[in-house]
């Protein structure tokens, strides 16, 4: 059962905002859905989270995997008849949910994007080693990809030393900003 | 060398001047100049065959990727505008990696849209925002030169070798982008007339999965094995792809027996204009392409 509340368009309104979506837009032809290539690991399918949208069903919607699992492939939004940026959805829901600090679906993943957003600020690029390094130690988990690891040293695909900018300030700058 | 530019040369003649010199500012991206490093220097060498001048974007920095715009807005929002900035005045901006090249596309694109952010950007960077800038897609290059004039007997040169050309998700663009440029079929068209045997396959523009390889390994793992199998069971030799995310997910999150190697589009263009610099580029591949390409006498060492 839904049980809908007074301010059932507040949550279509504010994601409106942070993504510029009409979600009156939305046709449920799933689409999203037929076409992700990644829905069985989502415990609600693209279209319905749209759907959570358009009953307002906030605590659903920002505690929902989905927003999480999807990568942002545009693979369900250049086939969607209505043109809607759904990977610009899920980025308002997951910005949104770390605001209001609701439980997070799938912690890994964001653990992974805050390491990656570390050697940025660091760096001003990525540097593959140091994420997955963090990435495993905050996981308590440094035993699962260890022969892949080594083989990716070998290979030369991980470099020990990061590529860095130059201009230290400018990217200190970009990170101060909110 | 020289014999290879051949047909160039008449062409030449016949308008009385060299073809122009084409030039680029580059921006590789951090996994084309990490773990994509021989996507890079194949890229470079095929360029630098084509008479296409590429000079690395002074002191670039990370377009901000999935990581960027999944939590954070305003790093979102300023990463690639930092990059914009720094593209000299009237230089097109080449970017090889399709994942940089929306980032960067859509946040020009944005600018040039909205006054205030545009307003934001001149104060921001101290500039005025240049509205010609150009932003494009390796691809696109094959719409300015036709990599065939450059050598002799091009049909032959890849020894219908059966290639099955992945994309990935580098089709798929955000609404925002979809009445630009689609790349559809540039690596099917190319490698044909340099004599490859393409092979199309359902799974050519499924995503690879990026960054769940890390986070959520065992999905990543099922599109993998897809991808993957899907063109072992339509009959091809070799996979290649222009995106240097997917050539690392395709080979290591792969479980499939005897996967048969992926190379990227870089190295079979070079490989086709004889260059033999794949030993600089081939060890750093997890699934050896070698012995497949020796058996196909396409490398002799």
């Amino acid at each position: 059962m839904i049980k809908l509340g007074h301010n059932q368009d507040e949550l279509a309104k504010e994601i409106k905002a942070r993504s510029g979506i009409n979600f009156n837009a939305c046709l449920h032809c799933r689409t999203c859905t037929n076409s992700c290539p990644f829905v069985e690991g989502m415990d609600y399918a693209p279209n319905a989270v749209i759907r959570l949208i358009q009953l307002g069903q906030e605590d659903a919607a920002l505690k929902c995997s989905t927003i999480w699992i999807c990568v942002g492939c545009n693979t369900c939004c250049s086939y969607c008849p209505m043109a809607i940026d759904i990977p610009a959805v899920m980025d308002g829901l997951r910005h949104k949910a770390i605001e209001k600090g609701v439980k997070i679906a799938e912690p890994d993943v964001l653990n992974f994007h805050t390491e990656v957003l570390n050697t940025v600020k660091k760096y001003g690029r990525t540097h593959k080693l140091e994420i997955m390094m963090r990435y495993k130690l905050k996981k308590m988990d440094l035993l699962s990809d260890m022969g892949l690891g080594l083989n990716m040293l070998k290979k030369r695909k991980l470099d020990l030393t990061p590529s860095k900018v130059k201009d230290k300030k400018a990217i200190e700058k970009i990170f101060q900003k909110k | 060398m020289k014999k290879s530019f051949k047909k160039n040369k008449i062409k030449a003649n016949k308008t009385g001047h060299q073809p122009e010199r084409l030039k680029f500012s580059f921006f590789p991206g951090c996994s084309l100049k990490a773990s994509g490093h021989e996507n890079t220097l194949s890229l470079l060498k095929f360029c630098d065959r084509m008479n296409i001048e590429l000079t690395e974007l002074e002191d670039w920095n990370c377009c901000g990727s999935s990581s960027a715009h999944s939590i954070d807005h305003n790093i979102a929002k300023y990463l690639p505008m930092r990059n914009i900035s720094l593209v000299p005045k009237g230089m097109p901006l080449l970017i090889a990696c399709p994942s940089c090249l929306i980032r960067m596309k859509s946040m020009y694109s944005k600018i040039k849209n909205d006054d205030v952010l545009k307003q934001e950007y001149e104060e921001q960077w101290e500039q005025p925002f240049d509205e010609d800038l150009e932003i494009i897609h390796f691809f696109e290059i094959f719409n300015l030169i036709h990599v065939e004039n450059y050598i002799d007997h091009a049909r032959e040169r890849l020894k219908k070798l059966k290639v099955a050309p992945y994309y990935g998700c580098m089709l798929s663009m955000p609404p925002d982008l979809r009445f630009e440029k689609n790349y559809s079929g540039v690596m099917e068209q190319t490698l044909e007339r340099l004599g490859a045997d393409i092979i199309p396959f359902g799974y050519s523009t499924q995503c690879c999965g990026t960054y769940l390889s890390v986070a959520k390994p065992q999905l990543a793992q099922k599109v993998v094995n897809q991808i993957v199998s899907g063109a072992m069971e339509a009959g091809a030799e070799c996979m290649v792809t222009a995106c240097a995310m997917c050539h690392l997910n395709l080979e290591i999150r792969c479980t499939v027996k005897n996967p048969i190697p992926t190379l990227h589009f870089s190295e079979l263009l070079s490989m086709a204009l004889g260059e033999e610099d794949q030993k600089k580029w081939f060890p750093r591949h997890i699934v050896d392409p070698v012995p497949l390409l020796k058996k196909r006498g396409l490398i002799s060492s």
